[in-house]
């Protein structure tokens, strides 16, 4: 098998001791769902329900303009109850359709299973993909059909699939290959053919061996797909690195994957795509995993878009004492959320859950240069200058020492010893950076 | 549950942190620095406790007086001053009186680091602003060099090949266990050698700056040894003899006052064995660690600007 890594990165602790070992579990249907109208980068959704209305499972009931975007669809079957502004996991608020389950579990009746899922076009596929609502699901929520369709002069060459999963706790991809290679498998397939390209990689960190094994023997016999093992790095699973370490290619600087000829996945999207095409669902459950001191039964959730964390928490048997954060993602790079009442949507691959514990005592300190952020910056930034150019308010000297390029990993500030919060100083200049240069276009 | 009625914490990504923290950092290095301390005490007996005893408490003294002085939040407790103390110590021959051992620790802390903004903020290295600051004050007192364990006066074996004293050279072996004349922390390669293999270990040093400093002097020495027709004892000789060893891994490795891009480390390392050599072989010093690395100390910040690395995805360097 072959191996590939990138330069830079840290070594992380996993915390996935916990639920790697633990079956995907079906998570208990709400009584009531909340399905914000935007899951996704894009237009947003505009409701094409009614309060009142009776609406079926798998039911589009928004859809936005444009090309970038992403339909939403009912997750189960009941009355629109509501239209309302709600809190988001991204951190913002966004209307959100409300529906009452009436637990009839009743299917929309277009929804059956397809009987030439082969002779599909790649044009037919991508109408399909984009008609079931599907978007990157390992957090990135990028419209899948837009990324599947073809560019003036681009070649797709090879497609790779994101089975990396470095954040720690999350074990939802790990589950999902184990427990539907096969659909993993076929939805490469898919998308393969609806790029035009017969290479497929799925890449898996190497401290998942027996999902490597099971993909491997599930790839094995099917033309141009191969499995890759990748070494234990943060953030191996982030896109520019992991096309790297499969492909050797280096997707240069404000470029699309596309412009190296190739196309990326999550494994996730992956299932996605092939239960859309084989039997006509929408994207309206996804895998989760719910992890953390916080919560007393750790476990991996088949669970249903719209359905409110505090739902999953309580099947969980609850807190194990008092709180501190809700992370929705993954410890190094998802958002907190100030509730628990935000629903699941198609982008969340975990929920982490923190304990209260004693305030830890360090300070910020002033920088000593010890490179530790600059040799694990995956992308080649030196994030102790970006920082002292942030505090002196130096924006110009920050985007030419490239700032823009940051992929707000976290891995410097996870290894500063001087415990300097050199993300946000980044994401400041960025900011800073973006908003300059919106001012300039717009003389 | 509604998470009890509280709102919950929210701050930005990432949530989660290395154990990593500069007091552990710290600690780190002395433990790295036990076997030569171990070693000189082994070699120079007592007169080796009482030096570095003296240059560690007069150091944390120092920076705490000072911080407290300038209204500073005191950090004593991060170990940075027990290090400069220690280190300080570890470059000063045992015959040194005490209140000059002090004086250098005072001025180390006080000058080298806390009137540049402590910590992180110094331009050079503290311990050998302290050094430097002796040797130029009191230049026969910090170098009464003895012999080990019987004391007996005696030349450093540098000092032996610059003044031409024709007294005989020790033999290599001794010079890598460090059964020599020279400074309490100098004499043991091997000691410094454990120390240095547990940074690196540790990650807390990056080999580029001892590599490419060892190598630019062997290189270099190598090449005088052939025109002297004495072989490969001769650069070797150069390795084992003076600071070198203390040096290249403990002083030159320093944080703050190098550089923090990987090639320039590299830069920084090859100029400290340039300066290293031309003080040896032509200046008016029989040694010339220390030297070079203040001296290198001062390009840092400009050797950074120069060796920056290419953007990921950027193609050629953006220097």
């Amino acid at each position: 098998m072959k191996k590939g890594t990138f330069k830079g990165g840290v070594h992380l602790p996993g915390y996935k001791d916990m639920t790697q070992g633990l079956g995907i579990v079906t998570a208990v249907i709400p009584d009531k769902v909340y399905i914000p109208l935007s899951q996704h980068i894009g237009a947003p959704c505009s409701p094409i329900v009614q309060v009142g209305e009776e609406v079926k499972k798998g039911q589009k009931i928004g859809e936005g303009k444009g090309f970038v975007t992403a339909p939403v669809h009912a997750s189960v079957s009941g009355k629109v109850v509501a239209i309302e502004t709600r809190e988001h996991p991204g951190g913002n608020f966004v209307p959100c359709i409300v529906i009452e389950n009436d637990r009839r579990e009743e299917w929309e009746k277009t929804i059956k299973p397809r009987s030439n899922p082969q002779d599909l076009s790649p044009e037919e596929i991508r109408k399909i993909v984009f008609e079931a609502g599907i978007v990157g699901m390992g957090g990135a929520t990028f419209p899948a059909h837009v990324k599947y369709s073809p560019v003036e002069g681009k070649k797709a060459e090879v497609v790779v699939l994101n089975g990396v999963e470095c954040e720690p706790y999350i074990t939802s991809d790990h589950r999902l290959m184990l427990e539907k290679a096969e659909r993993v498998v076929a939805g490469l397939q898919y998308i393969m053919k609806s790029v035009d390209c017969s290479k497929g990689v799925i890449g898996i960190e190497d401290n998942k061996p027996d999902a490597i094994e099971v993909m491997e023997k599930a790839a094995s016999g099917v033309p141009g797909i191969e499995v890759m093992s990748l070494p234990e790095k943060y953030p191996q699973g982030s896109e520019k690195q992991l096309i790297y370490s499969c492909t050797g290619r280096e997707v240069p600087v404000g470029g699309l994957p596309l412009a190296v000829g190739v196309v990326v996945s999550n494994v996730g999207t992956s299932v996605a795509v092939a239960e859309a095409i084989e039997e006509g669902k929408p994207l309206i459950e996804r895998i989760l995993t719910l992890n953390g001191d916080g919560v007393k039964s750790p476990a991996n959730y088949s669970v249903r878009v719209g359905t409110l964390f505090s739902d999953l928490i309580e099947q969980s048997g609850g807190y194990t004492g008092e709180i501190e954060k809700i992370i929705a993602g993954g410890p190094m790079m998802g958002k907190t959320v100030y509730t628990d009442s935000v629903p699941v949507i198609k982008g969340s691959s975990g929920v982490v859950v923190y304990k209260k514990k004693e305030q830890e005592v360090f300070k910020e300190r002033d920088c000593v240069r010890c490179a530790r952020c600059v040799d694990g910056c995956p992308q080649f930034l030196e994030p102790t200058t970006l920082m002292k150019l942030a505090k002196r308010q130096q924006w110009e000297e920050a985007e030419k020492n490239y700032a823009l390029n940051c992929i707000e990993c976290g891995s410097c500030e996870y290894v500063c010893p001087a415990r300097i919060p050199l993300l946000q100083y980044i994401r400041r200049a960025k900011q800073e950076i973006t908003a300059i240069n919106r001012a300039k276009a717009n003389k | 549950m509604n998470n009890q009625g509280n709102l919950l914490t929210v701050t930005p990504s990432p949530h989660l942190h290395s154990s990593n923290s500069i007091p552990a950092a710290m600690r780190d290095v002395i433990i790295a620095l036990i076997p030569a301390f171990i070693a000189s005490v082994y070699f120079f007996r007592i007169s080796a406790v009482l030096v570095v005893v003296t240059c560690i408490v007069t150091a944390v003294v120092c920076e705490m007086a000072a911080q407290k002085l300038m209204k500073r939040e005191v950090t004593v407790n991060d170990y940075s001053a027990v290090i400069t103390g220690l280190l300080l110590a570890l470059t000063l021959p045992a015959t040194v009186p005490l209140w000059v051992a002090a004086i250098g620790a005072a001025v180390a802390i006080i000058i080298g680091k806390q009137l540049f903004g402590g910590l992180g903020n110094n331009i050079f290295n503290p311990a050998l602003i302290g050094r430097a600051f002796l040797l130029a004050s009191w230049p026969v007192a910090t170098t009464g060099w003895v012999t080990p364990i019987d004391g007996v006066s005696t030349a450093t074996p540098l000092g032996i090949i610059k003044e031409s004293l024709g007294s005989e050279l020790p033999n290599l072996t001794d010079m890598f266990i460090g059964n020599i004349a020279g400074c309490l922390g100098e004499t043991s390669a091997l000691a410094l050698l454990l120390g240095a293999l547990y940074l690196i270990y540790k990650k807390h040093i990056d080999w580029r700056i001892p590599t490419g400093y060892l190598a630019t002097v062997f290189a270099i020495t190598a090449v005088v040894g052939m025109t002297k027709g004495q072989g490969l004892s001769y650069p070797v000789f150069h390795l084992f003899a003076g600071g070198l060893m203390l040096g290249a891994f403990f002083m030159a490795t320093d944080w703050v006052t190098t550089p923090v891009t990987k090639k320039g480390r590299v830069v920084f390392g090859i100029g400290c064995g340039l300066i290293t050599v031309l003080i040896r072989l032509k200046g008016g010093y029989p040694e010339g660690v220390c030297y070079s690395i203040l001296l290198m100390n001062t390009l840092a910040p400009l050797i950074d600007r120069y060796t920056k690395d290419r953007v990921f995805g950027g193609g050629k360097s953006h220097a």
